[in-house]
């Protein structure tokens, strides 16, 4: 198990220096200085050559990637060029907003697609069968942006029995209750994108499982059917959900720009909206490595993950 | 343990296990596959019934139906009673409590079926804990003991393996382990040596055959292969088809056998004991397809003493449980076309033409 960590720590090392390589060439790429529009009206050129000493911005890209790179070592992730405060703070404040979020939205799919693919996987052809289908269809065929409406508009009505919290944020160190609350919209919607393709990806796993012949012994044992698919089919046909599971879990932390910019939550991908649009490059540059880092992390827990379901993974 | 009679049985002669015109009907894309159609017979304790018959002839479905395993599709009719409890057609909860625990199963192939993600123990403990309401401990020590039984070295260590740490032979001695678990009345072996060593099939089925001894259990041997069911059975039925075509006591239908098939199947065995130029007989031919099967004997278009009459009209197999019963116009030892096999079947006929 250290192993495989040291392993993947290790993998992590390119992939880190490849991000903030990029992202530190970035302002080479596109026209304009990063710098310019913190300039007021009526600044000449010396205040933006000033303001690029100021941020380094005048020198080479080997040497701004060094210096980038040494300051990162220690922590310090630079200033953000738009609020001018440090880029680690904007992040330590938003990242455990958006990692909540989709570790919320990732359960709530996990909850409904997970009975879901075992039900119609055991009534494969039938009746439940076709409708889930059907249904599943409709729903991956709604784009984001329309179901956080339809969620606001049956969910978030004072006039209906469920009243959550429509837009806003209170952070769970604060309020539990209050942080579900607002959480709670946002992570459906999320979620109901992610439903489909989970059931899915399961039916078909569980459905080549039921043909396994220890299904026939289970069953001869004459264990109730509920226990033959939960405890007996379900484990040995999970890999494939875990592997999405774990990249949608990376992908929720990295993008869920649309979901956060709606509800007005304060996370991750609110803020690298916000970055690029004012081509705030540190802010980008520190995100994208955190972004790195989890997706690197994730890839790991469900390496670990496999060999917790299967005990042949264990050892190999 | 070996009395005969226990609870629950309605009528004094009842055997331990019997079926009665056993039907297993498929509602197949292609039209009704009859994999079962009509199967009878009956097992005593301590008894062993050898089931043979080559791929297809339906013996698989056919114990299959015996343990509620058949596939969705599948339409059971007749009856299956074990110690005068009836398993068709009641609901499934009920004779849920009877699989698995009264009548219990190995499969073919060790290699699949045992579940890869659980450990020995906890695949051994289940059915005792569901049926006989064994604590986790109680069950646990119990899988022990059953390892032992079967003969399995450092059974503790074993029980915490998972079935991937296993040879082939110790796996299939696993799910024997499984099936006795709850002290079955009755063990059905599916092709439970088929996927093994020659040398380890001889010990898994002197396994199976002294365990039975010991507790006076009936059993169920089905093999495709005559040789191995010979000297450990006490009737074998040979089915074609979907139905049996000759069954009887072991000893009568290995002196005088009676049906061509079984003569076929018999010639198919390889042997040490006559030359080698003679070489085991393939039976000309394949099985029939069930779906198209039309009226008169299933075998005929393989069998060389086969006339019109066999065409048309299908041999019926008797319903005197116990004797020698075949199904076959022309019997082996009655080279002239014998009018014998038609009369007994007629009265049959009718009565399922008019059923």
């Amino acid at each position: 198990m250290l192993r495989l960590l040291g392993r993947k720590l290790l993998a992590l090392i390119p992939v880190l220096f490849l991000v903030t390589f990029a992202t530190t060439a970035l302002p080479d790429l596109v026209d304009g200085s990063p710098v310019a529009q913190m300039l007021g009206p009526g600044s000449t050129p010396q205040d933006l050559k000033d303001l690029e000493h100021e941020f380094g911005y005048d020198k080479s890209l080997p040497v701004r990637y060094v210096t980038w790179v040494g300051h990162a070592l220690t922590g310090d992730l630079g200033e953000s060029l738009k609020t001018r405060t440090p880029v680690m703070d904007g992040i330590t404040e938003r990242f455990p907003v958006t990692l909540e979020l989709a570790v919320f939205a990732l359960l709530m799919a996990l909850i409904v697609a997970v009975p879901l693919g075992v039900w119609t996987a055991a009534k494969a052809g039938g009746r439940v069968d076709r409708v889930i289908g059907g249904l599943s269809s409709g729903l991956l065929s709604i784009p984001t942006f329309v179901s956080v409406f339809i969620l606001v508009y049956f969910f978030a009505n004072p006039n209906m029995m469920l009243a959550f919290k429509p837009t806003g944020w209170e952070y769970i160190s604060v309020d539990f209750a209050k942080n579900i609350e607002f959480a709670f919209l946002p992570a459906l919607a999320l979620a109901l994108a992610e439903i489909p393709q989970f059931q899915r990806l399961l039916r078909s796993d569980m459905l080549a499982t039921l043909q396994e012949d220890f299904i026939l012994t289970a069953r001869s044992k004459g264990l109730s059917t509920s226990y033959v698919l939960f405890r007996h089919a379900l484990r040995p046909s999970s890999f494939s959900l875990l592997t999405v599971s774990g990249l949608t879990l990376g992908r929720l932390i990295g993008g869920t720009v649309i979901v956060e910019s709606y509800f007005a939550i304060p996370g991750l991908g609110q803020g690298m909206y916000q970055a690029i649009n004012g081509k705030d490059i540190p802010v980008v540059q520190g995100t994208v490595v955190v972004i790195a880092i989890v997706y690197v992390l994730l890839n790991t827990l469900v390496d670990i993950g496999y060999s917790l379901i299967d005990p042949r993974v264990r050892a190999r | 343990m070996a009395e005969p009679k226990t609870t629950g049985s309605p009528t004094p002669d009842e055997p331990l296990l019997r079926a009665t015109d056993l039907r297993v009907h498929l509602d197949t894309p292609r039209g009704l596959l009859k994999a079962v159609d009509g199967v009878s017979f009956s097992i005593e304790r301590g008894e062993t019934l050898g089931l043979v018959g080559e791929s297809g002839s339906g013996k698989s479905m056919l114990v299959r139906s015996l343990m509620g395993i058949c596939p969705s599709i599948a339409d059971i009719h007749g009856s299956v009673r074990l110690d005068g409890r009836e398993l068709v057609g009641v609901p499934r909860k009920e004779a849920r409590t009877i699989w698995g625990n009264r009548i219990a199963m190995v499969f073919q192939d060790p290699m699949t079926s045992l579940n890869p993600v659980l450990r020995i123990d906890r695949q051994l403990t289940e059915s005792m804990r569901l049926h006989l309401g064994m604590g986790k401990k109680e069950a646990g020590e119990r899988a022990i003991e059953l390892l032992t039984l079967v003969g399995i070295p450092e059974p503790v260590k074993r029980a915490r393996q998972y079935p991937h740490q296993l040879s082939g032979g110790m796996r299939q001695r696993v799910t024997i382990a499984m099936a006795l678990a709850c002290d079955p009345d009755v063990l059905i072996a599916d092709e439970a040596t088929t996927a093994l060593d020659v040398t380890v099939q001889r010990q898994i089925l002197d396994l199976l055959q002294e365990i039975q001894a010991e507790r006076g259990m009936g059993m169920i041997l089905v093999s495709h292969d005559l040789g191995v069911v010979a000297g450990r059975t006490d009737q074998i039925a040979v089915m074609y088809a979907g139905r049996m075509v000759e069954h009887s006591p072991t000893a009568d239908l290995f002196a005088h056998r009676r049906h061509r098939y079984t003569e076929a199947l018999l010639g198919a065995v390889p042997r040490l004991d006559v030359p080698r130029d003679q070489r085991p007989r393939a039976i000309p031919g394949a099985p029939p397809d069930l779906v198209t099967l039309k009226s008169g004997c299933a075998f005929a278009a393989r069998c060389t003493a086969a006339d019109d009459l066999c065409r048309e009209e299908r041999p019926e197999l008797g319903d005197e449980l116990g004797a020698h019963r075949f199904a076959c116009h022309h019997p082996v030892g009655e080279d002239v076309a014998a009018v014998e096999g038609v009369e007994s079947g007629q009265p049959s006929l009718m009565k399922e033409a008019t059923a």
